[in-house]
């Protein structure tokens, strides 16, 4: 298979480098692919929502799966179905919602293909109760660099099972996967939105309310600092009975942002303007809100990460232990506001303790999820966040990673010796790395 | 069929395993037509996709063995074929200018899937839809047959006669019910593409179906897909040969 040279990046629009881009169309070439002598490294890419560079390769290869995007076998019965790595949620969505099926576990963008949501290990609203994506699998065929097919579940190959759960695409390709979908009435949700003073106050409704609700995420305020340091709005929500009258969805017009936002459009105004004003208008109370505005508020403007800038941003998201409490939290958002960092967009939720794999990212405990514009300094600020996060026993999220240092990424996942050992068992030759692998010296610099 | 392609019940694709003709299918399928017949050389990849088709939208589809390089056994499709109502002619196959040159029966092979088939498979169906008094016939044919390119010309040339015999076809069947759309697609992003200059810049191949499917329901003569093609390909054939033949396109 040719390749097609392409600059690529992450969401977070930076680093853009220069990939040699494959594009199966359908398993069987891509099984050709793997077993042909490539002589340079490849990753595997969906829709690219990772921030970083965790699905590009400088000047090596990278596996564009989105063309590998068939439905194998739905059992209607149970809601399992069985499909090829490039089926995007939205393609789910689009096909198995009207027929009264959702994902078990779906991330805040409908963009994710289901081998980036195995990838990644997705979480979403409902980790504190469901965990992360690994709950709806049931088993994938994984087609290793050396072309070989693993069925791995559970039951069979676990440790393998395990290492491609939030393996970051390092142990082969995901060939077919098997989820589990959840049953839902209606397309619509039940939405209860608190407004909450302060940190503790948030800690606080979490702890008496999260368990109520199968869906719970806080959007904070960001620049709010002293007694009202960590504000916000906390937006917990179950899937709604159907109604008379409203029971699919409503057509949204898509809109799209044409092109890079100059560097002046995000600024700490603009920003702050932005967060008072989400705050004053979100009083507490209750709404049905359909799917797509409560699971995806950003999927309907396209290219929403134009607004950035040529620069590009990063997406900063970090876990805390639960022995912690809002320690962690506190200390990067007071450092954001310290910093002058401003952040558009910033999310709390209380994640489970839930099983996963050796480079699996959740703990019991909370996850902030912070966006910053790429203003200079970043990198080196990024690494003062990352210092801080390792002192409050946190670590920081693969799939939105871009600048970690191999030494902070060793100590914040302590079981990567355990996921090497399957990595250079299945992959022998070091065929499968990506500029991040290398950067976090999971696998061997080139 | 009823004279409107909108209501087709029995609908054929031939090359299916090919990125635009799949996108076509999976528009057919969605709209739930009566008999999805996929066609082309690899029935284990459109078993797949058939699969996939039946999992989506409960679609009903059969997949049937069809292999255009040997025109005789484009008889083996006339079994299924008592009734069609709309047929989408997507084989084909691209040889670089080089390979056609050097290798005199991979060029032959390239004149009987993208021009020979084409004649005794339109024929046929010609017949069957007059038979039923209706049908359209999608013809895939490319802006690369609308002037020989120094580059590309003897794929270009299988494609011009295809263009042409599309177009007689049309006249010819006018006033039966049947009616012949000759499509001319620009580059589109399939894997006959892949890796080639400018691949990124290529036509999206469900865009291109789109407006395939649109130009099936409204009996159009002629398609250029994406419409751009229409203009920049009445610029290519306005330029004086003496010019032309200079050019390296």
């Amino acid at each position: 298979m040719r390749p097609t040279r392409q600059t690529l990046s992450g969401w977070g629009n930076h680093p853009r480098v220069p990939c040699a881009v494959y594009a199966p169309d359908r398993a069987a070439r891509l099984s050709a692919l793997v077993s042909q002598d490539v002589e340079h490294a490849l990753i595997a890419r969906g829709l690219g929502r990772s921030y970083g560079d965790a699905a590009t390769n400088h000047d090596a290869g990278v596996v564009d799966c989105t063309g590998l995007d068939r439905f194998i076998a739905f059992d209607e019965s149970t809601g399992t179905l069985t499909a090829e790595a490039g089926v995007s949620y939205a393609d789910l969505i689009d096909v198995l919602l009207p027929r009264g099926w959702f994902p078990l576990v779906t991330p805040g963008t409908k963009f994710v293909t289901l081998g980036g949501a195995i990838a990644a290990d997705v979480h979403g609203k409902n980790h504190h109760r469901d965990g992360s994506f690994n709950a709806c699998v049931e088993s994938f065929t994984l087609l290793t660099p050396t072309g070989e097919l693993l069925d791995c579940s559970r039951g069979s190959n676990a440790d393998v099972f395990w290492a491609t759960l939030g393996g970051m695409g390092l142990t082969g390709f995901i060939q077919a996967a098997t989820i589990k979908l959840r049953r839902v009435k209606s397309p619509y949700m039940n939405v209860t939105t608190t407004r909450v003073k302060n940190l503790d106050a948030m800690l606080d409704h979490f702890t008496k309310t999260d368990h109520d609700f199968t869906y719970s995420v806080a959007w904070i305020d960001c620049l709010a600092k002293g007694a009202a340091l960590g504000r916000g709005v906390v937006l917990q929500g179950e899937h709604a009975e159907p109604e008379s009258g409203r029971n699919t969805l409503p057509r949204k017009r898509s809109k799209t942002v044409p092109f890079d936002f100059p560097g002046f459009a995000l600024n700490p105004l603009s920003v702050r303007a932005f967060n008072g004003l989400y705050y004053a208008t979100h009083g507490s109370g209750a709404a049905r809100e359909d799917i797509n505005t409560y699971f995806y508020p950003l999927d309907t403007v396209h290219h929403w990460n134009r607004i950035y800038g040529r620069r590009g941003f990063v997406q900063y998201q970090p876990v805390f232990p639960q022995c912690d409490g809002d320690q962690g939290v506190r200390a990067v958002i007071e450092k954001l506001v310290d910093a002058k960092r401003s952040s558009f967009l910033a999310v709390l939720k209380q994640m489970g303790g839930h099983e996963a794999g050796p480079l699996g990212f959740p703990m019991k405990g909370l996850t902030l999820a912070v966006d910053l514009p790429r203003a200079p300094g970043i990198e080196a600020f990024l690494s003062e966040l990352d210092r801080l996060v390792l002192e409050h026993g946190g670590r920081v999220y693969l799939a939105k990673d871009g600048s970690m240092s191999a030494d902070t990424f060793r100590q914040m996942y302590p079981r990567l010796d355990e996921f090497k050992a399957v990595k250079e068992r299945l992959d022998p030759q070091g065929v499968l790395s990506s500029d991040q692998s290398r950067r976090l010296g999971i696998t061997e610099q080139a | 069929m009823t004279q409107n392609p909108r209501n087709a019940e029995q609908v054929l694709i031939t090359g299916a395993t090919s990125g635009i003709a799949r996108a076509i299918a999976g528009m057919y399928a969605k709209r739930g037509v009566g008999r999805l017949i996929l066609a082309g050389r690899d029935t284990e990849a459109l078993e797949q996709d058939a699969a996939n088709l039946r999992t989506r939208h409960n679609a009903e589809v059969e997949v049937c063995k069809f292999d255009a390089s040997q025109p005789e056994t484009c008889g083996v499709l006339q079994n299924g074929l008592e009734q069609i109502d709309v047929a989408v002619l997507c084989h084909g196959v691209m040889l670089g200018n080089e390979q056609a040159i050097t290798d005199p029966d991979a060029h032959r092979g390239m004149i009987a899937v993208n021009y020979t088939s084409y004649t005794l498979l339109a024929e046929k169906l010609a017949g069957i839809m007059i038979g039923a008094s209706g049908g359209v016939i999608a013809v895939l044919s490319s802006v690369a047959g609308d002037r020989g390119r120094g580059t590309n010309y003897c794929y270009g040339a299988t494609k011009a006669a295809l263009t042409a015999y599309a177009d007689g076809l049309r006249g010819r069947m006018h006033g039966t019910g049947v009616h012949v759309v000759t499509v001319k697609p620009g580059p589109v992003r399939t894997a006959m593409t892949a890796g080639m200059d400018g691949y990124e810049k290529m036509a999206d191949p469900d865009q291109v179906a789109k407006q395939i499917v649109k130009a099936i329901d409204r009996r159009k003569d002629i398609l250029y897909t994406p419409g751009k093609w229409r203009w920049i390909m009445a610029i290519i054939r306005a330029i004086p040969e003496t010019i032309f033949k200079r050019l390296t396109i």
